[in-house]
């Protein structure tokens, strides 16, 4: 019918215009398998979520309850201490990570012998899975056995307890972020091997030292890619959660006696992230209906960041290559 | 005095220290190996002190010794008889195979038509994809653990494998940034030559595609047997239920104080990571850029 009436407006256009439709109809079959993904799993769930964050709800009885959700929030202790850890990680670790692998991958594009084996060694960590890396490095930094305890008092150093201290615990979990600085690094060394060469030989002639050439040169050139990195670190850090989880439940479990009741966020609620204590109230303590609150505010500041995103880096989503 | 003497050391100093150029690179040189040699060992250090202590025996992985006073290999077949290892390795097999292939299945043409068709909400849908991969996993958590309630299967893996038959927003997004980099002629050829869009995919695109198929491939592969907050949510407290990850987070505090075994456990989970990755290294480097802006 659509067609038809298109139709009387030129020769050609029956024609292209049943075309076109053609091609939607196909793509819309090729698309067909994500579309009801992203109904099922993401569109739908996304309402829901908004109607439950209004009921208090157990899996069992459902019963509305207006705002009541949402002031508790207001003055639920533990949210808040795990918004501050939340920040915490984004301010501190974000930042490090992007400059450790920034300084990793520096450092492998100017070295002449053995790069690649350089390369293979500092990326490797990055591969280990995450609660294998974390149970190593509650290991490793345990002040009573750790072999970093073990060497550090063959010089006279005291460790700190890393993963027992709540003065302490954050900055374990940063070194293990550190330590699998793998995939940023192998970013970073694309983008720094992509500067053009002509422009180091130009400020080379013009006498700038190599740290002029640094700051003047490669990171103008290289800063969508450090921004990009440093966005999708704060996006990926907001959902923070296994490496918390994991290194709470074995440092704890070493004074815990087996078998009880794990609460995250050990030591003193240092490690409580926000994605934990969403966990926790949703599918732990099954206030689900509170759990859709923060669901909803997780959301909220992870699109503002997925918007950046979106918006700095057009060519993220660019038509073609 | 003094003054006419001062301007004279300045100019001199720098003439003075600086040996040949030579021997300047030479000591660059130097640096930045020795620089790349710490880290490495920073680096490396980790893995090495888990594997020596796996190979300790209980009480001398409570002390603060460095080195095994004798190999105790049978630590790794201890670790057997602690725990369902077998069962644990083999629901990790199945979740990270069946997850693995439905995705390609699924998300293949998905990110064909969002890097080669032209058509009405494309840069939406794109658009789309880019979100729902951003987004935390945890946004949406309560309704789709709601829905896998109603359909009984919470405390299974399921609700882990089945949603990979409906695409997977990270693998069409890194599928689709390569199958753009294809250039348009060789759909057309095939076009010219007869071929279907279908036939056209199958024929001459997925095996250009083969490295970025593998990449994704193994990414997901990974993911899967890596993942702690997806059998978490949904293996449920019946221990048969559980992938690797999940029973070496507990292995820890089931067997109290045993920190060899544990460090058994753990090398046991790395190992086929580790493995993989030194035959198709180029493969995971080749993935991790295509994660990146241009």
């Amino acid at each position: 019918m659509a067609t038809a009436t298109l139709g009387r407006r030129g020769k050609a256009a029956p024609f292209r215009s049943r075309e076109r439709r053609r091609a939607n109809l196909r793509a819309l079959l090729y698309l067909s398998p994500w579309i009801v993904g992203f109904s099922v799993f993401f569109a739908y769930p996304l309402i829901s979520t908004v109607y439950f964050s209004f009921q208090r709800y157990d899996m069992f009885t459902l019963e509305p309850v207006g705002l009541l959700n949402w002031k508790y929030f207001l003055r639920d202790d533990a949210a808040w201490t795990s918004i501050k850890n939340t920040l915490w990680l984004v301010v501190v670790m974000v930042p490090l990570r992007v400059l450790f692998g920034l300084g990793v991958a520096q450092l492998i594009t100017k070295l002449k012998a053995g790069a690649g084996v350089f390369r293979t060694i500092f990326y490797l960590p990055s591969l280990v899975p995450v609660v294998a890396g974390t149970l190593g490095f509650v290991y490793l930094l345990n002040p009573g056995t750790g072999p970093v305890q073990a060497i550090l008092g063959a010089v006279g150093i005291q460790s700190p307890d890393w993963f027992g201290d709540p003065a302490w615990s954050k900055w374990g979990l940063t070194l293990l972020a550190l330590w699998s600085v793998g995939d940023l690094m192998v970013i970073f060394m694309a983008a720094l091997l992509d500067v053009p060469k002509q422009l180091y030989e130009a400020a080379a002639l013009d006498g700038a030292s190599a740290w002029q050439q640094f700051t003047r040169i490669t990171l103008p050139v290289i800063r969508p890619v450090l921004m990009f990195a440093a966005v999708t670190g704060v996006i990926q850090t907001l959902q923070y959660f296994t490496q918390a989880m994991v290194a709470a439940r074995v440092a704890s479990g070493a004074t815990d006696s087996a078998g009880s009741v794990f609460t995250p966020g050990y030591p003193d609620g240092s490690t409580l992230t926000f994605p934990e204590w969403l966990f926790q109230q949703g599918f732990r303590d099954f206030a689900m209906g509170y759990a859709c609150v923060l669901a909803l505010i997780l959301f909220v500041v992870s699109m503002i960041f997925t918007l950046i995103l979106l918006r700095q880096f057009r060519g993220f989503a660019e038509e073609e290559a | 005095m003094t003054a006419t003497v001062a301007p004279e050391t300045i100019v001199r100093r720098p003439a003075a220290s600086t040996r040949s150029p030579r021997g300047r690179a030479l000591l660059y040189w130097i640096a930045k190996h020795a620089i790349a040699v710490a880290l490495s060992i920073m680096f490396l250090g980790p893995l090495v002190f888990i594997v020596l202590t796996a190979f300790m025996s209980n009480r001398q992985a409570l002390t603060s010794q460095l080195w095994p006073a004798t190999w105790h290999w049978n630590n790794f077949a201890d670790i057997f008889e602690k725990a369902p290892l077998l069962t644990w390795i083999s629901n990790t097999i199945m979740y990270s195979v069946l997850a693995t292939a439905f995705m390609l299945v699924s998300s293949i043409p998905v990110a064909y038509a969002l890097a080669k068709f032209r058509f009405r909400g494309r840069k939406l849908a794109f658009l789309l994809v880019i979100t729902t991969m951003m987004l935390p996993p945890q946004v949406v958590a309560v309704p789709i653990y709601l829905i896998w309630a109603r359909f009984h299967l919470t405390g299974t893996l399921w609700p882990l494998i089945i949603p990979m038959l409906l695409g997977d927003a990270f693998s069409i997004f890194l599928l689709r940034q390569f199958l753009v980099t294809i250039p348009r002629e060789y759909s057309d050829a095939a076009r010219v030559d007869g071929c279907g869009e279908f036939r056209t995919l199958i024929r001459v695109i997925l095996p250009m595609a083969r490295p970025a198929i593998a990449a994704v491939g193994l990414f997901q592969f990974f993911f899967c047997w890596n993942d702690y907050y997806g059998p978490l949510l949904y293996a449920g407290t019946d221990q048969s239920h559980w992938t690797l990850s999940l029973g070496l987070a507990a292995f820890k505090s089931q067997h109290a104080t045993q920190w060899n075994l544990t460090m058994a456990a753990t090398i046991l989970a790395m190992a086929p990571v580790i493995v993989v990755f030194f035959f198709a290294q180029k493969v995971f480097i080749e993935g991790v850029k295509l994660t990146g802006v241009k």
